[in-house]
């Protein structure tokens, strides 16, 4: 039966009313009308749901909403906008670590998990902490160079220098000159 | 409760247009159905089917800049990419344009997104649609201050005269030339001189796809909006012998279950509601028979006793006799693979009683129209389909289905959107797979070390059943009043299907190629990312390294030494250079080169790879990869960097883990337990991606030229590392390094 659950949300309180067995996914979606996490399996397999609980990466179609009354839930709308993204979705941008997206969200809740709990994770740690989500478009690459970005990114805030800019290496024509046909005009390091 | 955020539709479709003067294009001039026809054959690109300027390129009366494509954004960066194109021959900010996709009420109609086609034919009609939009501008202002536009420049919004007078694009909207039609003569900006063309432009849809913006179909929340559900069948055929909706239908916020033969829905107010009544309505419904599925033991003998139709799609040389040689034969095999996108396919529809609007992340919105009308026996113009970016598809997968049955139910609940949304183990056991392919490959080796005759088949299922009619969306062929599902069919050469790519580009003074057509479809088939190439390019580039190890020669001198051809010559040296082709790598280790044109006729690739087999299981990883493309000029250098490395992941997953499971009864891979593909640790170590930009040339698509490549090269490379040749895609040595039977 449908009642009222009171969660927190991004750092904001919100009181629903859903059935206590409501996966937390459709309550986020549906009534809190937060685009982030996405449907991809219902069935705890791909992380296209993920968001973060109480620090922790969970799967947001799998917990049912009643079980978290009380948690800090994030979601990939709490760490930045379109127009002011946090320093994760940054690294995310400037890597353009993204395909079709669908995933993406989820791989930045993970991330964000991740590099709370270990702020120098090596690939391997990376790699590892990932395992769970799934990208189809093969973006795995440029997603493990936005978490790399983004935890050096911090490492340059903490010492007090400033991070890398957004979009260094996307700059206009960098490393892609126009040269006469035939030659390796451009060459693209990842 | 806290307010749901509805989203406006109307910020999706792009309610702006309205304000849109200019000059309206007549849409009626535009082709309609699934392959546009052309009515100006000799213009650049899709300029063919759509000359009129207005239909790609619309300024308003406030001077603001409109772009329109009849291609979808699928994830392969086609918004950037296409508003840099614009951008450059406008001389324009790339954000200072709007852009409408893939549109049956707005955009030309180009047919599907696919086929690595965009670039080549809406980019390049969009390139010669602004130039012209930019002469007509130029011209207008000349008239207007009477003097020989050749000294007029338009560039930032502005147009200047040489003494220095300006008007902007809004001062010049009425007066520029009405219906103007692109002549393709107009002369495009010196490549020399591109400033955003070339440039790696963030993508422009990332950072909504980052924080949670609307991005996608799946963020529509409208006003009133039913959430659907679908219960399938258990098995392709069964029927629907009997319903128990009663206990359903009291559920909780249930709205009603709607049944037309063996399709079966519910629909409720609130998603998860929906779910749980189509749990329930799963239990309540009965099915029986069903079509037996082959044996997968014994699956390539079935694919053979089927009956083909073969067309011989290449000879040469057959007047002369075959030279003396060694004869070196193999048969290589592809089991069914599915797209398996990550998001399951959805869609909106709204009725209003007359008219009924589609929201689809499919491929083609006129050919889904079309079906769409032919379902619902609508005329086409009560029909409007507008493409919402959805998860990535990567061909023919579960959006068309979804996008029917969003229709069917939305026509039954007029005035209210109906959101479909099918589940994990729907879109896996429904969509359409790349179909399972055999080709054999026969080939002389003369005594000189060259290829004298080479003889090569491929057998296969169509690779499109794409809908055009409604007998192509799978509810369409539940209902009590069923649609026919019409004969499949081979696509022609030069493009092809199954044969597509089964001619080597390499030099073959006497070749003959054939293509066994197979009608059967014992499992679902279609559009697969790069279609038969995948397996044909495997095949070849498996074959040419057989031959080459025959004649004791390396496998890249030994293409070098087949192939005349200079832009696939240069891709193959640079990737070989940039790899260190020829250096020695550790015990457990291989290394494998392959190389192809895409269709013959668009991007070129080539592909060296490293693999470490882990001696114990056969495991196979993928530690490091260099790939070498031309794709003609490139727009967005990252934009394509990232197509190859998608492009070799993905296509890496399927040579080495993915195979559709099914027994006789039914099939199997429901979810990625039992379809499992590539993660995070299986990504090689590095992946170079070496650029050969080619300004000036035409545009060639990059999504699918690193498929077969990769393939090709991951089984030469294995075959380097254990000595062992493994012919069947996926490529699964044994514990022993022997070929493990599938």
């Amino acid at each position: 039966m449908t009642g009222s659950i009171a969660l927190s949300v991004n750092g904001r309180r919100h009181m629903v009313e859903a059935a206590p067995e409501t996966p937390l996914l459709y309550v986020l979606r549906d009534d809190l009308g937060l685009n982030g996490a996405k449907f991809g399996c219902g069935l705890g397999q791909c992380g296209a749901c993920t968001v973060v609980v109480d620090g922790r990466a969970v799967l947001s179609c799998l917990l049912p909403v009643a079980a978290l009354e009380g948690r800090a839930i994030t979601t990939v709308e709490g760490l930045g906008t379109p127009e002011r993204p946090g320093l994760l979705q940054q690294a995310f941008i400037a890597e353009n670590a993204a395909q079709c997206g669908y995933c993406i969200a989820g791989m930045v809740m993970r991330a964000h998990a991740l590099l709370d709990r270990n702020p120098d994770p090596t690939e391997a740690e990376i790699r590892a902490a990932m395992a769970g989500n799934l990208c189809r478009c093969g973006t795995h690459r440029r997603i493990l160079a936005a978490i790399r970005r983004a935890a050096s990114s911090r490492k340059g805030d903490r010492a007090g220098t400033p991070p890398p800019a957004t979009g260094a290496g996307q700059g206009q024509g960098q490393g892609q000159g126009h040269g006469a046909a035939g030659a390796t005009a451009g060459r693209v390091r990842s | 409760m806290t307010a749901p955020l509805h989203v406006s539709r109307r910020s999706l479709v792009g309610g702006g247009l309205a304000l849109m003067v200019g000059v309206p294009f007549r849409r009626a001039a535009l082709a309609q159905g699934i392959t546009p026809p052309a009515v100006k054959p000799g213009l650049p690109g899709s300029l063919k089917q759509a000359p009129r300027i207005d239909a790609w390129i619309q300024i308003g009366s406030d001077g603001s800049v409109t772009v329109l494509t009849g291609k979808a954004e699928l994830g392969q960066g086609l918004k950037t990419a296409i508003l840099q194109v614009a951008a450059e021959e406008l001389s324009l900010a790339p954000a200072a344009l709007r852009l409408v996709t893939a549109d049956s009420d707005l955009t030309p109609n180009e047919g599907y997104t696919a086929g690595s086609h965009s670039m080549q034919d809406s980019a390049t009609a969009i390139r010669h649609a602004a130039a012209g939009a930019r002469a007509l501008l130029i011209a207008a202002a000349g008239r207007r201050w009477g003097i020989d536009p050749a000294g007029i420049a338009c560039a930032g919004g502005l147009v200047t005269a040489p003494d220095g007078r300006r008007l902007t694009l809004a001062d010049l909207v009425e007066a520029v030339e009405p219906g103007a039609e692109a002549t393709g003569q107009v002369p495009l900006r010196d490549p020399a001189a591109h400033t955003v063309v070339g440039r790696s432009l963030p993508r422009v849809d990332i950072p909504g796809k980052v924080a949670g913006g609307a991005a996608y179909l799946q963020d529509i929340r409208a006003p009133r909006m039913v959430h659907a559900r679908i219960v399938r069948p258990p098995r392709y055929g069964a029927r629907l012998v009997a319903l128990d909706t009663a206990s359903v239908a009291g559920g909780p916020g249930v709205i009603g279950i709607h049944r037309d033969g063996d399709f079966l829905a519910v629909l409720a107010g609130r998603e998860y509601d929906a779910v749980r009544a189509m749990r329930a309505l799963e239990k309540a419904a009965r099915w029986e028979g069903g079509t037996p599925l082959p044996d997968p033991r014994t699956l390539f003998e079935s694919l053979e006793g089927y009956p083909a139709e073969r067309t011989v799609i290449h000879q040469t040389g057959q007047g002369a006799p075959a030279g003396a040689g060694r004869s070196v034969s193999a048969r290589y095999r592809r089991h069914y693979q599915m797209h398996g996108s990550i998001g399951p396919s959805c869609a909106l529809a709204e009725f209003d009683g007359t008219r009924l609007t589609v929201w689809s992340h499919a491929q083609g919105m006129f050919p889904l129209r079309k079906a769409i009308a032919e379902l619902l026996s609508l005329p086409e113009e009560k029909v409007r389909c507008i493409h919402a970016e959805g998860s990535g598809c990567y061909g023919h997968n579960g959006a068309d289905d979804a996008a029917g049955d969003a229709a069917l139910l939305a026509v039954a609940m007029p005035g209210r959107p109906v959101r479909v949304q099918y589940t994990r183990e729907q879109e896996h056991l429904w969509e359409p797979y790349g179909g399972a392919m055999i080709a054999d490959a026969r080939a002389v080796l003369g005594a000189d070390g060259r290829i004298a005759d080479w003889d090569y088949a491929v057998r296969s299922p169509t690779h499109l059943t794409r809908p055009g009619g409604a007998g192509q969306l799978l509810s369409a062929r539940l209902l009590a009043k069923p649609f026919t599902e019409p004969p499949p069919k081979a696509l022609p050469q030069p493009e092809g299907g199954g044969d597509r790519n089964a001619i080597p580009l390499y030099d073959l003074p006497r070749a003959r190629i054939a293509h066994d057509f197979v009608k059967a479809m014992p499992l679902r088939v279609s559009a697969l990312r790069s279609l038969g190439a995948f397996v044909n390019v495997f095949a070849i580039e498996s074959f040419i390294d057989e031959l080459a190890e025959t004649a004791g020669t390396d496998p890249v001198a030994f293409r070098l030494a087949h192939l005349s051809d200079s832009r696939g010559r240069a891709v193959i040296a640079a990737a070989a250079e940039r790899f260190g082709w020829g250096k020695p790598v550790g015990r457990g280790r291989g290394v494998g080169f392959a190389f192809a044109r895409y269709k013959n006729l668009a991007g070129f690739a080539a592909i060296a790879v490293e693999v470490a087999v882990a001696p114990e299981d056969g495991t196979v990883r993928l530690v490091r990869a260099v790939a070498a493309v031309d794709v003609g000029e490139i727009v967005n250098p990252h934009g394509v960097r990232d197509q190859i490395e998608g492009g070799v992941i993905q296509a890496m997953s399927w040579s080495l883990y993915e195979s559709v499971a099914f027994d006789p009864e039914g099939l199997r891979s429901r979810d990625w337990s039992t379809y499992p593909i590539a993660r995070f640790p299986d990504v090689p170590d590095s992946l170079d991606v070496v650029l050969l930009d080619r300004p000036g040339q035409p545009f060639l698509g990059a999504g699918e030229v690193a498929q077969g490549p990769t393939a090709g090269a991951l089984g030469n490379a294995i075959r380097s590392a254990t000595g062992v040749r493994l012919r069947d895609l996926p490529l699964r040595p044994g514990p022993t390094g022997g070929a493990a039977s599938l």
